[in-house]
């Protein structure tokens, strides 16, 4: 549903993201791995349409991000890195807000906020002003406004990123809960996160495509098991005792 | 409006004026400043000048607008940009022509409310004696499309950095060169190294000229067609602007 071929991006002489590309299906988790600054989010702005590809193509559910922007955008959820929101909007106006953009006409979107306030856990909050949340609830808004119009594609930069233990649990668990129609791309720097809710995994650094496998594939190249040893072999290029790359 | 994506943009950024303090702060503002300058004790003030007309009033329009309308334009794009909130704006179905004009409007409609607060105005010359309604009508006119102008050069500019005070500065110094556009200081300074058609130009594309012209009761096409352009330019430099952040 999410196919995404050679996508390259360039920011003057610096290369971004060179020649990445990879295919999610749906009921699919792909988890997006790799340092910071490894091109990470600018691969997802790229996908979401939000930034320009120097070159490649993303097509969602068969549509176009270069030539086919708006159609694409319809079959997609976005919760950006750091879940910017609307600050001096209420919970329950803002995911109004996001309904009537998505198109949904006004019963349904009325069906739909309720459905989402109650799948991400909101309904205490949701005659709040969204400056006032904390942390978790503003992450919980923005996953529940990439939802509102119950797109095909998921894709979640950093969704888990500053959350208590209990909350990230609870992110996890709904996105496991979601997998099940969706297809999901899902970028992260915790490696449990990926055995936990990842079928299948990229690793990405300097911009370059450096792995792909299952979670099993990547601890299995690990003779103690241990999947950061293998991150690390991978992605500085190290020689690390009892990995086998 | 028939694109229901813009009418809906524009609902949430008018309305995000009456809930929020910048908008308060502008009407109060804006409504006593003019009021205070209408009847100040100068040499132009309502009461020296003993006739049942808006002149003074209308006068000091392009000097309240020239600081208070960068201070409503220059978070129209730079608060979404510092925010991150623009990736959650652009990466619905949405165009960035779309939501240029969604906001743009939101905003004028915003001036437009805000004029028509000052109606007290109206009756009272209305009550003093007998003034001339269609005058009054085209310097509410010429008001309401010179904010537009300014408030289009303000979303440019607001599209341009991240930063919201650069954004005002910005926009208030270009504000204050379009408006004095056709005045000696500014022409005198321009010819020094320009040509003389070029100064002619320069004169043209005064903000001042085309108000006062308007205002003082003389309807000509050319001048709304004026601000009409002006506004449609800045918007589309805008787009470009928006455009071009998609590619870096």
């Amino acid at each position: 549903m999410l196919e995404v071929n050679s996508i390259s991006k360039k920011f003057g002489d610096f290369q971004a993201v060179n020649n990445v590309s990879f295919k999610v299906d749906q009921g699919e988790v792909l988890g997006f791995l790799g340092p910071n600054g490894a091109g990470k989010s600018t691969t997802m702005k790229m996908i979401t349409g939000f930034l320009d590809v120097t070159e490649g193509d993303a097509t969602i559910c068969g549509k176009s991000i270069l030539n086919e922007t708006l159609e694409a955008q319809r079959n997609l959820g976005y919760v950006p890195e750091n879940a910017p929101l609307y600050e001096d909007m209420f919970v329950l106006e803002f995911l109004e807000f996001v309904g009537k953009m998505r198109s949904l006409d006004k019963e349904a979107n009325k069906i739909r906020v309720i459905e989402v306030i109650n799948m991400c856990a909101l309904k205490d909050v949701e005659f709040q002003k969204i400056e006032t949340l904390s942390k978790g609830y503003k992450r919980r808004v923005s996953l529940a406004q990439a939802l509102i119009h119950d797109p095909k594609v998921l894709i979640l930069d950093e969704p888990t990123d500053g959350l208590d233990p209990n909350q990230k649990h609870d992110v996890r668990v709904l996105i496991r809960e979601l997998a099940k129609e969706k297809c999901i791309l899902i970028s992260t720097h915790i490696l449990e996160e990926v055995e936990e809710v990842c079928d299948r995994c990229i690793i990405i650094g300097e911009g370059e495509k450096l792995f792909e496998g299952t979670p099993n594939e990547l601890k299995s190249k690990s003779s103690k098991g241990r999947i950061q040893d293998v991150f690390r072999a991978i992605t500085t290029d190290q020689k690390l005792q009892g990995v086998n790359l | 409006m028939k694109d229901k994506t813009i009418r809906n943009l524009f609902c949430k950024e008018f309305t995000n004026y009456l809930k929020t303090p910048l908008g308060y702060v502008f009407l109060v503002i804006f409504l006593f400043g003019i009021g205070y300058l209408t009847f100040e004790p100068g040499r132009g003030s309502f009461f020296y000048m003993r006739e049942a007309s808006l002149v003074s009033f209308f006068r000091y329009m392009p000097w309240m607008f020239l600081f208070l309308i960068p201070a409503v334009s220059m978070r129209l794009w730079s608060d979404e940009r510092k925010s991150g909130t623009i990736e959650l704006l652009l990466t619905m179905p949405v165009t960035i022509r779309q939501a240029v004009i969604a906001k743009f409007l939101a905003s004028w409609v915003f001036i437009g409310v805000a004029l028509s607060g000052t109606f007290p105005m109206v009756l009272t010359v209305v009550y003093l004696g007998n003034p001339d309604l269609g005058v009054v009508f085209l310097g509410y006119l010429a008001s309401f499309f010179m904010a537009g102008a300014l408030l289009a050069v303000g979303g440019f500019f607001s599209a341009l950095t991240k930063n919201q005070v650069i954004s005002f500065i910005l926009t208030v110094c270009v504000s204050f060169l379009l408006i004095m556009a056709g005045s000696p200081p500014v022409l005198d300074f321009i010819s020094t190294f320009s040509p003389k058609y070029l100064v002619a130009i320069f004169e043209s594309l005064s903000v001042l000229n085309h108000f006062d012209s308007m205002e003082r009761g003389v309807f000509s096409l050319s001048n709304l067609w004026f601000f009409t352009i002006m506004i449609i330019c800045w918007l589309y430099g805008s787009i470009i602007l928006l455009n071009g952040n998609k590619a870096s």
